[in-house]
């Protein structure tokens, strides 16, 4: 059969569309310049120097180093470790808000500020408030319990902060998928005579597990790629991520830090792909029903009693966590002197340049928000409505840099920018700028944004696009006119997280910044590592402080200038 | 409706189309629309008619634009159109879902097309006005599109299409989400509508009354291919084949032996009774006799013997299954009342004009 024809109309049809051909155009570039490129060099000079030609001699020196040896098998340990705790702890809390009923508006208020916390936080403020908790000079450690020498630094310190740090992105997504268990598939395997744990075990869980899986990779990539933790209370416990670091700003081994983040990219891509193509697909292959009705919640105490304490306990713990960090800012000297003082908010503002660290990193991220929000709907819109042969390269490069690792990408733009593109000089001019910071805060928020953007897009009948393109309209109309007010909601909240990520960003730009630039994580992360957790603190409690007022605002704009808020109005009326 | 239009309606040629689709669980390629070949005239009201699956909607999609036939070339107006993006076609299409802008209220959902050709603002009022008139739905202009029942937003899309004056109007089954009384009374009005304007109109559709009710020609696809086309009365009485005949409406097959010509009709017998069948064949032999249930009648005396197997009180007719030898016939009896009632297992007879007959060669 001849399928020429259709295919060459097709892309008659593109090029007849200047806006949507130079969007692709640029979007190809723009992904192959800033993130495929980059890991490309990494991977050319892991294994070739302008000395020695094509080697593998710096794999193999970095795996004959003792050193590097162990910070793999470290660097498994916790993500395993983290992977199932965050899940275990993940699941409980979407079982238990989905299925068992709770009371007290205290516990539904828990909830929510647990869902709400991963999003406005600075990914590695629990490290600091573990070391004030549990450390030689603990509150919790040494003035309750009158334990002096407790070492929280290592393994077990990375495990916990890492936990309490992913676990709600589990929580988020298990949520998600119970809601969309069929209330009556339960019911019918209660009718034939299952108990309460013969309906989990057979009909609940079952229907979980590629979903269980799929949570348990997410959060071990997750895991594994995070440095900022790590590096503040790993001590002498080296994962991938810090060596690697330690291996480029310490030793100064260009071509060995490039093959140690080969093979963390391995890893993390190797997860990655089991993930996205084998268990995401899953998941959705079982669970893609709408719950036909409400479910009858369980109200049993002997359930919901000791269920519900757990989960409090929990979430008070992290609560708590939280709490630490505005109080490690106003005390003296936490541990041994507990006036209050605001000397450490002082000092962030008159000694340690505050002022500036927060416009510098205010403004680029500023500027990556917007930018990344826009690129991010561009991108799932050409995903879900339209068909061209590059589509595929698209979402797969724009998904493929959720798999990156911070520190990999900061090192790759370090060797395929700092000598301009393949040091030819060529666009030389951008390294040590804002402007490649900004571009590294896009590429990291741009797969969060695009997925959520996917979902979005998903929702809307493609025929409203449709029929707007057939009344006459191209396809820039299309988009500014119909999908682009349709997925308002998700644009903002898609431009605030990508405003928070990157003002929270650390592991690629701690790399890549340049002395004329100061951001706030750069300082907490330099601080905390001195052990000025009171100047830590107070830098963390004002970032805190602007990530929270920007969800605030975020939700306020959506609440009275969404588009939803027409609709649902109409809908009440 | 003061009818004043600028556009002349269009007509439109697909010239030897075809569509190839990928089986996603074979792999294979299959064509979805075969060789399509058909001239619809300006002005007339044409139905794609067929079972899911059957090109339809396909084909409906690549007069649109949203498709690119893999053979063939579309012509509207008689310009190809093969290369134009649907935004660039002189076609307006109403949606299944019908498709309306969820943030837009009714008048601005209406005049979308309006804005787009860039038309002063005063024209665009009067015009949306005028055709909300015509679809009666003149004091719902600020209104949000979910604010309306499925047979309003019906029209707003009907109007929205109508209103930049297409030169091809496209339905892609507009009606499938209303229920069946609404069905019935949003066929006749888009029927008259499409009168009122003379505008060139393609509905897709798989109910065969709707097809009937509203359509100057009926094509009647199946598996990408074009069964057969015509009025309504053609298709009825002169199904070219099993398929097309038991698609529209229900249909009785009776095997019977061509023996002779006897002026229009032909002289053949079914279980070895002679019974006059019209058709102009000239060939002997075996055959099929295609009958409507309610072109037969049921008495105790007529053409063909037959046992009672199933007699239902259906309100507007008595609905019969006999057997007459080995075959299956269905009966409608209709205006059952004041007439015998036959009983599952009577003996009776049944007979049917010739005119009401056609013969299917085998």
């Amino acid at each position: 059969m001849a399928r020429g024809q259709s295919a060459s109309l097709d892309r008659k049809k593109l090029f007849s569309d200047p806006v949507m051909m130079g969007t692709i155009v640029l979007l190809i570039v723009f992904l192959t310049v800033f993130i495929l490129y980059p890991l490309a060099v990494l991977l050319v000079d892991s294994v070739y120097s302008d000395g020695k030609g094509l080697t593998f001699e710096f794999f193999a020196a970095s795996f004959q180093k003792a050193s590097f040896r162990t910070a793999i098998s470290n660097t498994l340990k916790v993500g395993a470790l983290v992977g199932f705790l965050s899940t275990a702890i993940g699941l409980l809390f979407a079982y238990v808000e989905v299925y068992v009923k709770v009371k007290t508006r205290f516990m539904a208020g828990l909830f929510k500020v647990v869902s709400m916390l991963p999003v406005v936080s600075p990914p590695f403020v629990l490290s600091l408030s573990m070391i004030m908790l549990f450390g030689k000079a603990g509150i919790i450690t040494r003035h309750l319990l009158g334990i002096y020498d407790n070492n929280v630094y290592g393994f077990w310190g990375i495990t916990i902060v890492q936990t309490m740090t992913f676990f709600p992105v589990c929580y988020m997504m298990f949520r998600g998928l119970l809601k969309n268990i069929d209330p009556s598939m339960e019911e019918a395997s209660r009718d034939m005579g299952a108990t309460r744990m013969g309906v989990f075990r057979t009909v609940t869980l079952p229907l979980l597990l590629p979903g269980i899986g799929n949570a348990f990779l997410v959060t071990f990539i997750e895991s594994i790629a995070d440095f900022a933790n790590p590096m503040i209370i790993g001590g002498s416990y080296d994962t991938l991520a810090t060596t690697i670091y330690l291996q480029i700003t310490g030793a100064y081994d260009k071509n060995g830090a490039c093959a140690m983040a080969v093979v963390l990219l391995l890893i993390t891509m190797i997860m990655f792909l089991v993930q996205k193509f084998y268990l995401e697909r899953k998941t959705a292959a079982t669970l893609t029903g709408k719950a036909s009705r409400a479910r009858m919640l369980i109200e049993d105490k002997s359930v919901t009693l000791p269920l519900t304490i757990l989960c409090s306990a929990v979430a008070l713990f992290v609560i708590l966590m939280y709490i630490c960090v505005p109080f490690g800012a106003l005390f003296r000297t936490w541990g041994r002197d507990f006036t209050l003082t605001f000397r450490w908010f002082e000092q962030v503002f008159t000694k340690y340049k505050g002022l500036k660290a927060f416009k510098d990193s205010f403004i680029l991220s500023l500027i990556a928000a917007p930018i990344t929000a826009l690129l991010s709907m561009i991108i799932s819109y050409l995903v879900v409505k339209k068909k061209f042969r590059l589509k595929g390269f698209i979402e797969v490069v724009s998904m493929l840099a959720m798999a990156v690792p911070g520190t990999v990408l900061g090192i790759g733009y370090i060797r395929g920018f700092a000598g301009g593109i393949f040091r030819t000089g060529f666009l030389q001019g951008l390294y040590g700028t804002g402007a490649i910071l900004v571009i590294v805060f896009i590429v990291r928020s741009l797969p969060t944004g695009t997925r959520s953007g996917i979902s979005a897009l998903r929702q809307i009948d493609k025929s409203i696009e449709e029929s707007a393109y057939d009344m006459g309209a191209g396809s820039l109309k299309v988009f500014t006119s119909v999908t682009l007010p349709l997925i308002k909601d998700s644009f903002l909240s898609g431009l605030v997280t990508a405003f928070v990520r990157s003002i929270t960003a650390i592991s690629a730009i701690i790399l890549l910044v340049t002395p004329g630039y100061l951001l706030i994580t750069v300082q907490i992360n330099e601080f905390a590592e001195k052990g000025s957790f009171g100047i830590a603190c107070a830098f963390a409690t004002i970032l805190i402080l602007i990530t929270y007022g920007s969800v605030l605002l975020m939700n306020f704009i959506i609440k009275h200038f969404g588009t939803s808020r027409k609709v649902k109005e109409v809908e009440q009326a | 409706m003061s009818g004043s239009r600028t556009n002349e309606p269009k007509g439109v040629r697909l010239d030897h189309i075809s569509k190839i689709y990928k089986n996603p669980k074979t792999g294979k390629d299959f064509y979805a629309v075969h060789d399509v070949d058909l001239n619809i005239e300006p002005g007339s009201f044409v139905t794609l008619l067929g079972p899911s699956g059957c090109g339809k909607t396909t084909t409906l999609r690549m007069i649109a634009g949203f498709e690119s036939p893999d053979e063939g070339e579309i012509y509207l107006g008689g310009e190809p159109i093969n290369e134009l993006t649907p935004n660039k076609r002189d076609t307006a299409m109403v949606f299944q879902s019908y498709a309306l802008f969820p943030h837009y209220n009714v008048f601005d959902n209406v005049a979308y097309g309006l804005k787009l050709r860039k038309l002063p603002k005063d024209e665009i009022k009067e015009k949306v006005t005028n055709i909300l008139k015509l679809v009666e739905l003149s004091d719902m202009e600020q209104r949000m599109t979910n604010q309306l029942s499925g047979g309003q937003q019906q029209r707003v899309a009907l109007a929205r299409a109508l209103v930049v004056e297409p030169g091809v109007l496209l339905f892609d089954e507009p009606l499938s989400n209303l229920d069946a009384k609404l069905r019935v009374q949003m066929r006749t009005e888009i029927r008259r509508i499409q009168q009122a304007l003379g505008i060139t109109a393609i509905y897709v559709t798989h109910d065969q009354s709707e097809a009937m009710a509203i359509s100057d020609n009926i094509i009647l696809m199946k598996n990408g291919v074009i069964a057969q086309m015509g009025s309504p009365t053609e298709i009825y009485y002169h199904p070219n084949s099993e398929f097309v005949a038991d698609f529209i409406g229900e249909c009785n097959f009776l095997p019977c032996n061509v023996t002779g010509r006897e002026g229009e009709d032909v002289l053949a017998t079914v279980y070895g009774h002679p019974v006059k069948v019209r058709s102009a064949t000239d060939k002997m032999g075996e055959a099929e006799i295609v009958l409507r249930p309610e072109a037969i009648e049921i008495a105790d005396a007529g053409q063909l013997p037959c046992k009672v197997e199933l007699s239902c009180f259906m309100g507007s007719y008595q609905n019969y299954h006999v057997r007459v030898g080995e075959t299956l016939v269905k009966i409608a009896d209709n205006c059952p009342i004041g007439k015998k009632t036959f009983q599952v297992g009577d003996d009776a007879y049944i007979s049917f004009r010739s005119e009401c007959s056609h013969l299917l060669e085998t």
